[in-house]
């Protein structure tokens, strides 16, 4: 178990490496030059030189590469071109916003999802199974900016349930802020999941072991609870997990027609602004969070799944 | 034997598939009996309706798309057919078990095999879990298995294809089942395996006096293990009787058909050709009118195109349907 952990850490070693290389590439060498947009048209060679100078452009490349990896080590990015804010603490600030509403959203979903692709793994075939496929597809079918503006116009305009958009931290005065929010990110997210993971229960119900399983005499709960759910844990680990650092990162769409102030209204706003170190210290968070939780997925198969920690 | 009351008996079962080319009744008036300690062979071709007939007892087809149709399974005098899912329940697994053909597969992968035969021990015989892993390792030393207060924490990928199929026996047995329904469970085997565990079936099925059901397509198996023989062909019996009538004195040309495609090792066939039946199994969708035989016999007469024949007997206990059967003492 130990030794596969290590060696699943070492293996990530090579991977990080290259996640910074390739990031430092697009920011430091291909990228359009910060300092041309910073200055504006009217810049003068001495003024553009001055600068790059100041923020240390004229070093050499390496040396500009170690003073990226010293920020990912340190967690200190600098300041944004645009609010001239620290990036770390617009991080830390924007970060918790977004999950107030992902997070909800995500364990709705999956316990939503989980439950009923087990129900209607149950009665495949009946017309409770062939109207949960159809709600799917359809709700599959719809783009996810017609679930913003429909909830938005009917749920907060026309009803005036919730407010149209905004944010206030704290609890309980989020909730009507979250609310709208965390419920289309459900209805958005179910459609697909409950068809995957309708798709893993079938696969596992067919199984021989679970033929055996029933030959024992045992229940259709203990068959289903016990036997298929535990079996059918590895690629459902796979999914959820995977999609935590989504979470973090919160969704673009959402916040910019919510005005909520997460990471996703962030990126968007310094992608409009050219703030290249905002994007540049999103970019490098996201990519390792989702390192981080790939080697969780494989850490924790070797919980389910007797037969990975031997490999 | 002394008891003459069938423990099992199969009468007219029916068993149909909903498919998109129509109903398929994969089992037709299929009818047997076995006695308390006594093993019965079930032989025939892939598709013959071998399995089918076995998972209908245990009450396993899966529905929808499959359903017993007809007939009554009578266990212990008791008719299984009409009987709910929890009612099948607690004969299941208890009383009436099964191993089949994959040890490989047949095993839930995420638990310890000890979890998977106390899962049942517990269920059925109502011990507490501490009793019922005592019962387990006696199971498991019961079947062979060495080391069995070790092993009983393995998992099934801890062990080899023989020895799972040993544990699946284990589990099948943990609650002294009167009949144990065995399909196919040697062919996955290698062949020196494959006559370890018949012999293990062999000598349990004394100890523990049971019945068996050997679902098989070999007839080397049959010959070695079984008292009664019912061969199957295309959803139907087409032969049944003692094991030696079946080898001895087979009736049906399917049933000497198969006989003849065993190849024999005294040299008397050295040089020639293995024989093989023509042919092969009818769709069930396209069954011909008469004999499901018929394209396949060597015996065909214009009278087998049009009536299909009934079983009928040919001897004390030695039944087959054919219309012009092998008469016993050969021609």
């Amino acid at each position: 178990m130990m030794n596969y952990i290590i060696r699943r850490l070492l293996y990530t070693i090579p991977i990080l490496i290259g996640i910074t290389l390739i990031t430092f590439f697009f920011f430091n060498v291909v990228g359009g030059d910060p300092v041309s947009i910073m200055l504006g048209k009217h810049a003068n060679a001495q003024m553009i030189a001055d600068m790059r100078h100041e923020m240390g452009f004229d070093r050499p490349l390496i040396w500009q590469y170690f003073d990226f990896l010293k920020q990912i080590v340190t967690f200190d990015f600098g300041r944004s071109y645009a609010s001239k804010q620290l990036i770390s603490k617009m991080i830390l600030d924007g970060a918790p916003v977004s999950l107030c509403y992902t997070l909800p959203a995500f364990v709705i979903a999956m316990l939503i999802s989980i439950s009923l692709s087990l129900l209607v793994a149950f009665w495949r075939g009946g017309w409770f199974d062939k109207i949960t496929v159809i709600i799917c597809v359809a709700g599959l079918s719809v783009p996810s900016l017609a679930y913003i503006l429909f909830g938005q116009y009917w749920f907060a305009y026309k009803w005036g349930m919730f407010p149209i958009s905004g944010f206030q931290p704290g609890f309980p005065e989020m909730i009507s802020y979250i609310a709208l929010p965390v419920i289309i990110t459900v209805v958005l997210s179910i459609g697909g999941e409950l068809r995957f993971y309708r798709t893993v229960m079938l696969d596992e119900i067919h199984q021989d072991y679970i033929r055996t399983a029933r030959s024992k005499g045992l229940s259709e709960r203990v068959v289903m609870f016990k036997h298929v759910l535990k079996n059918a844990m590895i690629p459902i680990i796979t999914n959820v997990v995977i999609e935590i650092p989504f979470l973090v990162t919160g969704s673009i769409l959402l916040e910019n027609f919510f005005g909520i102030p997460g990471l996703g209204n962030q990126i968007v706003e310094a992608i409009n602004t050219s703030d290249f170190p905002v994007i540049k210290a999103q970019t490098i968070i996201f990519s390792l969070l989702y390192c981080v939780f790939n080697l969780l997925t494989d850490i924790l198969y070797s919980l389910v799944d007797p037969r990975v920690s031997l490999k | 034997m002394e008891n003459t009351k069938p423990v099992l008996e199969v009468k007219n079962l029916r068993t149909a598939f909903r498919t998109e080319g129509g109903e398929l009744i994969a089992v037709d008036d299929v009818s047997f009996s076995v006695m308390p300690g006594q093993t019965v062979g079930i032989v025939g071709e892939s598709g013959c309706g071998k399995s089918v007939t076995s998972l209908s007892i245990m009450g396993l087809i899966p529905n929808p798309p499959g359903r017993v149709i007809g007939g009554e399974i009578l266990f212990k005098g008791r008719n299984l057919v009409p009987l709910s899912q929890r009612e099948l329940r607690s004969i299941r697994g208890n009383e009436l078990s099964m191993i089949f053909q994959e040890p490989m597969t047949s095993l839930n992968p995420v638990f310890t095999i000890g979890n998977q035969i106390m899962e049942s021990i517990i269920l059925h015989q109502k011990l507490s879990k501490k009793d019922a892993r005592l019962r387990a390792i006696e199971m498991l030393r019961l079947v062979g298995i060495p080391a069995p207060d070790k092993r009983i924490d393995d998992y099934p990928h801890q062990l080899s294809g023989g020895m799972r199929q040993r544990v699946m026996i284990a589990m099948a047995l943990s609650c002294n089942p009167s009949v144990l329904i065995a399909d196919e469970p040697t062919t996955a085997l290698d062949v020196t395996i494959q006559a370890q565990i018949l012999e293990l079936i062999k000598s349990l099925r004394q100890k523990l006096n049971m019945a068996v059901v050997l679902i098989t397509h070999d007839l080397g198996v049959v010959a070695e293990t079984c008292d009664y023989v019912v061969v199957m062909y295309a959803g139907k019996v087409v032969e049944e009787g003692t094991a030696e009538d079946i080898f001895y004195r087979p009736s049906h040309p399917y049933t000497k058909g198969l006989l003849n495609s065993i190849p024999s090792h005294n040299g008397k066939s050295k040089g020639t050709r293995l024989e093989t039946i023509p042919g092969l199994v009818p769709n069930l969708l396209k069954l011909p009118k008469g004999c499901r035989f018929q394209d396949r016999c060597t015996r065909k007469q214009d009278r087998c195109a049009t009536a299909e024949p009934s079983l009928e007997s040919v001897g004390a206990g030695h039944k087959a349907s054919c219309f012009f059967p092998y008469k016993e003492g050969g021609v």
